[in-house]
Formats: structure tokens, sequence, C-alpha cells
């Protein structure tokens, strides 16, 4: 590793380290400033109507003290460092005395498998689509590249509705909403797990559908940008095959849609919000909804804390990888 | 400055983008001239399919005019006896024995079905259930019913309506009356909304606010990051990490979310359409200023802008004559692009009923979520009461994408075609 190298990973790993305390500060901090006391929406739900004034103040302030809510702001945030570190992240106010780590695992399985598959297939056939447009050219390019651009202007909770009317309500062929028949447990056979497939292939499509046309947009404009580039032109008169060239250029336009990959899957649980709900499927993003409804802070912290890493991480990640693959990075960095 | 115009007016991509948005803008500034009522108020009761509604007391008082279509009777036959009825006729033919081929449930062939049903139909045979799949009570009466809606519709039957004060008139199928001349009558091309209010008048005024929210948004986001940019990348040094972690910071908590918690730590009272529109510029500004940074870092070794160092020019100076005009053409298109954004984050945060609280205008996220909590997806199957919301969605921000890659062929000559 070169002096370069070395210096450059240790300003990276500085700016990770600052960026992510920083970051987990703010997310203790702003749902906290949300309006709304927690624990007087608890007492008023369990409190039975005859109590008398007495008998509420000893509630509130039992569950004060049971969330910690009576400590300082720094105790609590102390509270919030250790409950992080023992994995716990607390107990949740809205689902007492459920625990924050119990809820967030039973959501954040769904999301991943729902999204990553998803996030990977749209990306895929997006590249496919945008290099053959811009490779062809002609017909192919003159129908694709419009109805791309139109498809990726569609919101993605267009697309889901839209979806959802169409083979939910009004053919029936898939179900309107969940991640499995609710009368069943789920358990590792034949039908819970064809219905847990039935339930997810809306979702899944709408997310498809609408990387696709993104991610076919921005391959073209790369693809035909290195197919301008000079070293093309150079390699044509010394009489390199077609072939080899076009692999290079793809693989060049290729760069900033890696870029993009990294990007949308690290920030694929914080995307999962509006399918999720569209769909009622039980991810992560409807219980981070359902917690900033009813004022949840330990659970909307630890919802932003696990949407903040994955998105650090890819993004130092990418950085690491370009150092390596790409010399421009390199050129650039490393003097 | 003519020259790029007209340039920029040759591509074709971003012409078709600007004329699509103009018809949109255009349509929002003149509908209100054509239709004065309040966007917001309510005609009726939940969801009416769209169409033309007629008073029915004002249509019977209507002038009415003698007119005799040939197709008359059958149009009036082909509402009056539904696919499923038909399907009744077919089965019952087929049982009795009648040959059925050539014979369908669609308009065209209505008349060889009802001459068939005519010569087979025996009132006696079906009371006395001869028939195998017609026994039980029920379906001999649907049949007799059936039997008697097509006499009743055949015959150019005459009602009595009461006209005015009381004395009965009678009316005859060949009596028509003018929709323009009936007092009443109103034409819901889009239907109503769960609230009853016009859906097209309500979406033209939606399209307007969404409008200014994306054009407020967008705004705040490009001035944000063009200052942010500039700062990062001309100074340089501390400015720059200090700025950078602070992108990072915007970065690493996905706007989305971070939208979300200053909306709610605002409070409910305060969320109107504007600070919806501040909020959602002030989390989007990053991209931008990543941009422009990288592009000003770039120019700030170039000979002129060294030049203009040597000269004693000030920061302000340098950055407004000697940068800015490089990366001009880059911020329009950075603008168009948070104006499309800031349309959709308005749209996304309403639909999750996070977005402007406010009862005195519709925005085109508010009218997706009425849709959304009123079941017009699923129960009220209600196409007309969100179905054009999206396209308008899609339509704004596919104008003004195509807008934005015209733009970038113009200036990037690496793109052109």
């Amino acid at each position: 590793m070169s002096k370069g190298m070395r210096k450059y990973f240790k300003k990276k790993i500085f700016w990770f380290i600052i960026t992510f305390v920083a970051a987990v500060i703010l997310n203790f901090l702003l749902p906290r400033l949300m309006p709304g006391d927690p624990v007087n929406a608890i007492v008023g739900k369990n409190v039975s109507p005859g109590a008398s004034p007495e008998q509420v103040q000893e509630q509130i302030a039992f569950y004060q003290h049971q969330f910690g809510l009576d400590k300082s702001i720094f105790g609590q945030f102390f509270d919030f460092v250790v409950n992080a570190f023992k994995g716990t992240f607390g107990v949740s106010y809205s689902q007492y005395p459920r625990t924050v780590a119990d809820i967030i695992g039973s959501g954040i399985w769904w999301t991943l498998a729902l999204q990553i598959p998803a996030i990977l297939v749209g990306w895929l056939l997006g590249n496919l689509l945008g290099a053959v447009a811009a490779y062809r050219r002609g017909i192919w390019d003159k129908v694709l590249m419009p109805v791309s651009l139109f498809m990726s202007a569609i919101p993605a909770f267009g697309a889901a509705v839209i979806l959802l009317v169409i083979f939910a309500v009004n053919l029936g062929w898939a179900p309107v909403n969940g991640a499995y028949d609710p009368g069943m447990i789920p358990a590792f056979n034949w039908n819970f797990i064809s219905s847990v497939i039935s339930h997810y292939q809306l979702p899944f499509w709408s997310i498809v559908l609408i990387s696709i046309g993104g991610q076919a947009v921005g391959m073209r404009s790369m693809s035909i940008y290195e197919l301008n580039a000079d070293y093309v032109k150079y390699s044509r008169f010394l009489g390199i095959k077609d072939g080899k060239i076009v692999r290079y250029v793809f693989r060049n336009a290729m760069l900033p849609q890696v870029t993009g990959l990294a990007m949308s899957i690290g920030s694929s649980v914080g995307g999962a919000l509006v399918a999720e709900t569209i769909f009622s499927y039980p991810g992560l993003g409807t219980a981070m909804y359902n917690a900033i409804v009813s004022s949840d802070y330990p659970v909307i912290s630890a919802c932003t804390l696990i949407i903040t890493l994955m998105v650090l991480i890819a993004s130092f990640m990418l950085d690491i990888i370009y150092a390596f693959i790409d010399p421009r990075v390199k050129a650039a960095q490393f003097d | 400055m003519k020259n790029t115009l007209k340039n920029v007016f040759h591509s074709p991509r971003f012409l078709v983008g600007f004329i699509i948005f103009m018809v949109i803008l255009l349509t929002v500034l003149i509908y209100p001239y054509f239709v004065t009522r309040d966007p917001l108020l309510s005609l009726g009761k939940g969801f009416l399919a769209p169409g033309t509604y007629l008073s029915v007391y004002d249509a019977n008082n209507a002038p009415t005019y003698r007119m005799e279509l040939p197709e008359a009777a059958i149009n009036r036959l082909e509402s009056a006896i539904p696919t499923e009825d038909r399907q009744v006729m077919l089965d019952f033919l087929k049982v009795k024995g009648a040959d059925v081929s050539g014979v369908s449930t669609a308009n065209d062939s209505l008349d060889d079905l009802l001459a068939l049903w005519k010569a087979n139909y025996d009132e006696a045979d079906v009371k006395a259930s001869k028939y195998q799949g017609f026994s039980t009570q029920a379906q001999r009466n649907k049949l007799r019913r059936l039997n008697t809606s097509i006499l009743a519709s055949e015959q150019a039957s005459a009602m009595s309506l009461s006209k005015g004060e009381g004395d009965a008139v009678a009316v005859s199928d060949t009596d028509y009356i003018k929709v323009n001349e009936v007092a009443n009558a109103v034409s819901l091309p889009l239907g109503t909304d769960n609230f009853g209010r016009d859906t097209l008048t309500e979406l033209v005024k939606a399209t307007g606010v969404s409008l200014i929210i994306g054009l407020i948004a967008g705004t705040v986001a490009t001035l944000l990051g063009l200052v942010v940019g500039l700062l990062a990348g001309y100074v340089g040094g501390i400015v720059d990490d200090i700025l950078m972690f602070i992108a990072n910071l915007f970065t690493v908590i996905p706007g989305f979310v971070l939208l979300i918690l200053i909306y709610y730590s605002v409070g409910q009272a305060a969320r109107g359409i504007t600070t919806c529109a501040l909020v959602i510029g002030f989390t989007s500004w990053v991209w931008t200023a990543r941009s422009v940074r990288s592009q000003v870092i770039s120019l700030r070794n170039r000979d002129h802008v060294n030049l203009s160092k040597l000269s004693g020019h000030s920061l302000f100076r340098i950055v407004l004559t000697d940068i800015l005009p490089y990366i001009a053409s880059y911020v329009v298109m950075a603008f168009i692009l948070q104006v499309s954004s800031g349309i959709l984050a308005e749209a996304q945060l309403s639909l999750l009923g996070l977005g402007p609280k406010t009862t005195d205008v519709p925005t085109l996220g508010l009218m997706m979520n009425w849709a959304k909590l009123f079941g017009a997806y699923t129960s009220s199957n209600a196409w007309w009461a969100y179905f054009p919301v999206i396209g308008v969605i899609a339509l704004i921000s596919f104008s003004l994408n195509l807008m934005n890659t015209g733009l970038d062929q113009v200036f990037n000559p690496a793109l052109r075609d």
C-alpha cells in the first residue's frame, strides 16, 4: 500500500467515524423534538375510567421511569447508546413491553427480501435495455427511450397503486395486502410459502418497474458518452474488433451505474416506506410509519439508525472499491 | 443568449417537454375563468362516476322535441337487458332445445336472441317446471320477470309524469329534451371524489398548488445547493471539509426520513403549503451542492480565474463573473430536476398522511391520500379519483425530465446523438 493510499484511507475512515457519531446524535435527537407526549398516550389507553388523579400521576411516573424519560437528555442519550450496544434498542413506547429489537427483527427480513431482489432485477434489466438502446440505436432507441423516460416519471406510489388496482382488485390475480394469508401461521410448508409468493408479486414488480426506466435512461446516456469518447475512435483506427471495444465501453459506462446500485441498496430500507404502506407489507417501512404516527421514539431512532448505517457503509464501500477500480479516482486522490 | 435559446428550442426533446409543460400550466391558469366554482365545493355525496348529470325535475319541465330514431327501440332493449340476463336467456333456449348457433350475448345478435325467445317461451311450460336447470321457484320467477321486462321495453309504453303543479302529462317514447335547455345539468368529466367534489376542478387547482410547491422547493434547494457548492468548491480547505461533512450527514440520513422528522417537529398547526415546500427544499439541496462543487473545482484553476485573482478582484466578483456563467446551464438543469422532485416529494409525503395540513386548497398528494383513505382503490373502485392524479404527476415529471435531457444534449456536446 502506497503512502498516498494510506493517507486516503485514513482520511476516509476519519470522516466515516465523525459522520457516524453525528448521525447517531441526530437520530437520537430529531425524533425527540417531535410534539406529542408518548407516555400520556399510553396512560390514556391503559388507565381505567374511574382512576383518581393520583393514580394517573402514579401511572405516568411509572412509565416515565420504565422508559427512562425521568432522566436528563444526556442520561437518556447514554441509555440509548448502551441499549444500542446491547442490541435491544430499549422498549417500544407504543407496543410496550415489546422491545424495539423484536419489532425491527420481525420487519427487516420482509423488507430486505422484498427490496434487494427487486432492486437487483430492476437494475439488471434497466442497464441491459439502456446498453442495447445506446448500441443498436434506430428503432430500439426511438421507441424504448421515450417509454423509459415516461416510466421513470411515474411516481413509485403511482405504479404501486396501478398494479394494485389492475391485478389485485379487478383481475383478482394477487392478494390486496399483507405478506401472507392472515389466517395462516408462519411455517415452513408449501401452503405458507405459496401464500408468501403470491403476496410478494405486486410489491416486487412495482419496485422493478420503476427502477427499470431510470436505470435505462442513465445507462443509455453514459454509453453514448463513452461510445463518442476518443479512446473508442482510436481503438477503431487500430483495428480492434468491435466486440472488444464494446466490452470496454460498457465496463466504463457501468461505473456510475454501480454507484447507483450501491446507493439504492443502501437506502432500500428508507425507500420501502411508500410501497410497503400501499400494500400493507409488514416490513420495516410499515413499522417506521406506525412508530412515527404514535411518537414511538425508540423505534424511530432504531429504524433511522439502521438506514443511516446501511447508507454509510454502502458509500464507504464505494469509496474503497472506487479507489481500486477507477484509475481516475486513483490519480486524483493518491497524489 | 439569443443563439443559445434558438439552439435549445431546436432540440426536439426540449420542445416536446416544453409544450407538455406549457399545456399543463395554461390549463391551470385559464381553467378557473371557465369554471368559477370553488374547487373544494361539495356537490354530492361520495364517488359519482364521470358523466353528465341532469336534474330529473328540470328535465321534466324542459321543452320536448319529437324525434324518431330508427334504433331507439333496440337501444332501449340493450340497456334494459344486461349481459347476465342474456346469458340466462341463452341457457334457457339451450335447455328448450332451440338452435342457438350464431346467437350470442353481444349487442348485434340481440335481435335474433329476442326472436328465438319469443318463439320458444311458453308461460305454461315454465309454470309446470318442465325444464332441467330451471326447476326451483326462484329460477322460474327469474324467467318470468325477464319475459315481462322484455315485453315492457319492447312496447313503446307511455308514461305519465306530473309536470309543474300536479297536472299529469303523457310522455311518449319519441319525446326528447335538449341537454342545455335543462336548467340544472352538471357535466363531471372526471366524476366526483369521496367528498362529492368535482374531481376535474379539484385536480386543476391541485396541479396549480403542487406546481407552486415544486417551484418553492426547487428554488430553495437550488439556491442552497449553489451557495454551498460554490463556497465549498472555490474556497476549499476547512470550509470545504465542514460543508461536505454537513452534506454527508444529509445523505446518510435519507432525505425522506429527515423530511418526515423535521416535518413532525414543526407541529401540526404550522404545516401549511409553504412550510411543506420549504422543508422539502431544505432537505434536497445536497446533490446540487455536490455537483456544483465538483464543477467549480475543475474551474477554479483556469487561467481567466487566476487572472482575476491577480487583478485583486473580490471573491464575490470572481464567483459571479468568472465561475457562475460557466455553470449556469448546469444550474438551470438542476433547478428543473429539483422542481420535479419537489412535486414528487410532496405527493409521497401527503400519501403517507404527512403532507400539508390544510383544508383550504387541495394538492396532488392530498388527493391521492383522500383516495386511499376512502377506499377509491379497493372498495369503491373509483378510478377517476386517483388515476388522473397519477397521470398528471407523471406528465409533469415527464415533461420536466424531457426538458432536462434536451438541455443536456444542447449544452453537453458529448451526449449529442
